[in-house]
């Protein structure tokens, strides 16, 4: 295929997901907010919110505080914000279509629908009832996208490049939001695991959809390393570290038997997959969990990277 | 202006509805408007929603338009068809001929039928490609040939498009929204199929493929990309088609063979079917600021290793001074009397008929020769005092610039508009693909519409729209 045209997949699949996430994240600050602070705990959730979305700087050129009218306004739709979730629904349709030829027209309209339908709506002025049902058709968009995708794409390299941008950007966004929970937002002298906050670990598993199923899995309490065990290690967990690059893998794999030839990227993948495979929860949080998420953001990066280099230009 | 009487193609002057029209003149007749409104309803969200939109030049505002879409078909009998497609088939033929001879012997020129300088002298003529001959000697393998109707018997060609005709995604997609919108009336009906064209046109593309290609030959569609006016066009032939929709950034020249970028490294392409204008082809041979094309490509093929469709240099067979002598081109090349008859043309580069012009013009349309899009024309009857004076300078200044025609009394269809159910102008633009092999037709074609009252300008940048075509058999 295309290079051009598996670019625009690639990128297209980042921004729906990437639209999801921050709709997540905006409706997790906004139940959270919604607590009384001996609860939710004294840490401002607006102020995650952006700095999970990696916009801190950006943010902070143009705002002083981290209010909740100032956090909606620059992620769902502020001109100065590309990566808003208003601005990261018009790229992807705008890239599906200039690749129209590649998706399914189930897919097309999808987006092309999502993108009709949240155009008009203005930042500025969201009143709460408002803002859930915006954030709700986001995720709903990006739920049904995926959902077309995977049932109606021909099981070719469109489909491969299309599923790698969803998961670089997935094990992305999930490695950033565990990053600020566990090691920006906790104050210093708050002792990890110590008095439990259930509230902000119920909310982080919340953001990714994940609480009931933790419940299912560990039967036990919310504890902050089973938290992050399974939102890293678990490959039960479709949204886990390790389920991404299993995805990724496979993939790449795919596309490596499909052009009988491997490269920098399919070594890439094993090699990140493999630590993930081995690696043990105590262990992780023993070496430091925010350096393990750092290199781990790196190694993503580098990947996407990798696959940029070696399909997509 | 004065009142005319317009040839009404559903009724006759007693009020009966004319051959073909009988179920849908009933249909009609008896729908509630509440019900033709609500399909009306329907079609623009189908279009809204599969994105069939068309871009407005110099409008920041609205960048993405759907084109209005009249849900009452158009019908032709088959009888009516089988005329025209055969005077089409010969037309086409006769233009194809035409241009070999421009760009070769000029038999016609030396012959005395076709003056030299409307050729030589003709912006679209292109140097490069004297004495060049493409596969087949097939230079305009998709052709839209405008037709009006004046009369019951009257089929006039208006205008020849011989570059880059656009509008059969429409045609396809009003077929696919009436069969949607209206099956009662398709359980009547014997409608001739029109969605056999992508696949005829991809027979086309292959039967021109060059000698050094494989049995396979590889065909893409070059888009100037998604902000050019008719970009859902090229997405969806490329679709239909099958085959890859590239931009000029990715194809490449090496060694006089074009290749395209892909996820597998470079890929040979054999046929393209570009969708950019000739001087934007190739920044080495014609625009150098061009960024739509590709380096190098006009050596490829002129070297034979790649067939551009439509040919370079087609322009200079379908300006509208080259179309006042299709009548003598037909015959110099066939031998055949032509099937389907021009608009009585005055070219006003000859003195006498420009003094003719120059005396009439309030009854007379004037057009630049070589203008498009219903852009740069004067309709005499519709003009004011001061536009029929300035147009007069323009012509004495630059008369060879300027063709004239009569007003037509061109034909009217049933629309639904907003004062219920009224007659509007219309004509039809039948697309005709001619390949190494055949020449190849579907039934029909687009009919557009003036949706204005009393307007007869259905150019979609005007405020056009359009309608499905029924071919039927009676």
């Amino acid at each position: 295929m295309l290079s051009r045209m598996a670019d625009s997949l690639y990128w297209l699949s980042r921004y729906v997901e990437r639209a999801e996430n921050l709709a997540r994240s905006l409706d997790t600050a906004q139940r959270m907010t919604g607590l009384p602070s001996s609860y939710a705990g004294s840490t401002n959730e607006w102020e995650s919110v952006v700095i999970t979305a990696a916009c801190k700087d950006s943010f902070d050129e143009i705002y002083s505080d981290a209010t909740r009218a100032n956090v909606l306004e620059y992620i769902v739709g502020s001109k100065a914000n590309p990566c808003s979730v208003l601005a990261c629904i018009a790229t992807a349709r705008n890239n599906a279509r200039s690749v129209r030829t590649a998706l399914t027209s189930e897919m097309w309209e999808i987006l092309n629908d999502a993108w009709n339908e949240t155009r008009t709506v203005d930042p500025r002025n969201l009143p709460q009832k408002d803002l859930s049902r915006f954030l709700a058709s986001v995720k709903e968009a990006s739920l049904r996208f995926d959902g077309a995708a995977y049932r109606t794409m021909l099981r070719t390299d469109h489909f491969w490049f299309q599923r790698l941008g969803t998961f670089i950007e997935r094990a992305d966004s999930m490695a950033r939001l565990l990053d600020v929970k566990y090691h920006l937002l906790l104050p210093d002298d708050e002792r990890v695991g110590g008095s439990l906050d259930y509230f902000q670990w119920a909310s982080l598993l919340r953001s990714v959809n994940a609480l009931t199923s933790f419940h299912w899995v560990y039967r036990e309490s919310v504890q902050p390393w089973l938290v992050a065990d399974f939102l890293i290690l678990r490959p039960e967990q479709p949204r886990s570290l390790i389920s991404c690059y299993k995805e990724l893998n496979e993939y790449l794999d795919q596309i490596a038997e499909a052009y009988g030839r491997q490269g920098p990227a399919q070594r890439r993948v094993r090699a990140t997959l493999s630590q993930l495979s081995n690696a043990k929860i105590d262990d992780v949080f023993q070496s430091g969990l925010h350096e393990f998420l750092e290199s781990f953001i790196a190694q993503n990066n580098e990947l996407g990277q990798a696959i940029s280099q070696q399909y997509l230009s | 202006m004065s009142e005319r009487i317009y040839f009404n193609e559903m009724r006759d002057k007693f009020g009966a509805n004319r051959p073909g029209y009988g179920a849908l003149g009933d249909w009609i007749e008896r729908a509630p408007p509440e019900l033709i409104a609500s399909r009306k309803l329907e079609a623009e969200h189908f279009f809204r929603r599969i994105g069939i939109t068309f871009n407005v030049y110099g409008d920041v505002q609205g960048s993405e338009r759907i084109i209005p879409f009249d849900i009452i078909p158009r019908v032709l009998t088959s009888v009516e068809w089988a005329r025209m497609e055969r005077g089409l088939e010969q037309r086409v033929k006769a233009l194809n001929a035409f241009i070999g001879d421009a760009y070769g012997a000029r038999e016609i020129v030396a012959a005395g039928k076709v003056p030299e300088d409307l050729i030589l002298q003709n912006p679209a003529f292109q140097p490069e490609m004297v004495n060049f001959r493409p596969p087949g000697g097939i230079y305009v393998h998709i052709a839209g040939i405008d037709i009006v109707r004046v009369d019951d018997e009257h089929f006039y060609v208006l205008e020849d498009n011989a570059r880059t005709p656009s509008g059969v995604s429409y045609m396809l997609e009003n077929r696919e929204a009436s069969m949607r919108l209206l099956p009662d009336l398709f359980d009547q009906y014997r409608v001739l199929p029109v969605d056999d064209y992508p696949e005829a046109l991809l027979a086309t593309l292959r039967s021109v493929a060059p000698a050094t290609a494989t049995r396979e030959p590889t065909v893409v569609l070059l888009t100037p990309g998604a902000y050019n006016s008719a970009y859902y066009e090229h997405s969806f032939l490329a679709d239909k088609m099958g085959v890859e929709l590239v931009e000029g950034s990715d194809l490449f020249v090496r060694s006089g063979i074009v290749y395209m970028r892909t996820t597998e490294g470079p890929r040979r392409v054999d046929v393209i079917y570009r969708r950019i204008d000739d001087e934007f082809l190739d920044p080495i041979t014609f625009n150098p600021t061009s960024v739509l094309g590709v380096p190098g490509l006009m050596n490829a093929y002129k070297a034979g290793n790649v067939t551009l469709a439509n040919a370079v240099g087609t322009g200079v067979a379908d300006d509208k001074a080259i179309y006042s002598y299709m009548p003598e081109i037909v015959k110099f090349y066939l031998g055949e009397e032509p099937i389907l008859q021009n608009v009585p043309t005055w070219r006003c580069r000859e003195p006498d008929a420009l003094r003719y012009v120059l005396d009439n013009i309030a009854q007379l349309v004037i057009k630049e020769v070589s203008g498009s899009g219903g852009y740069g024309m004067l309709v005499g009857p519709h003009a004011t005092k001061e536009e029929l004076e300035k147009f007069s300078n323009k012509l004495k200044n630059n008369p060879s610039a300027f063709i004239a025609q009569p007003t037509l009394a061109l034909s009217t269809v049933p629309c639904f508009v907003e004062s219920g159910i009224a007659p509007r102008h219309v004509d039809l633009r039948p697309y005709v693909l001619s390949g190494a092999d055949r020449v190849r037709c579907v039934p029909g074609g687009l009919t557009r519409v003036a949706m204005k009252e009393g307007s007869l300008v259905v150019n979609s940048s005007q405020g056009g729209g359009t309608k499905d075509t029924w071919v039927v058999e009676v």
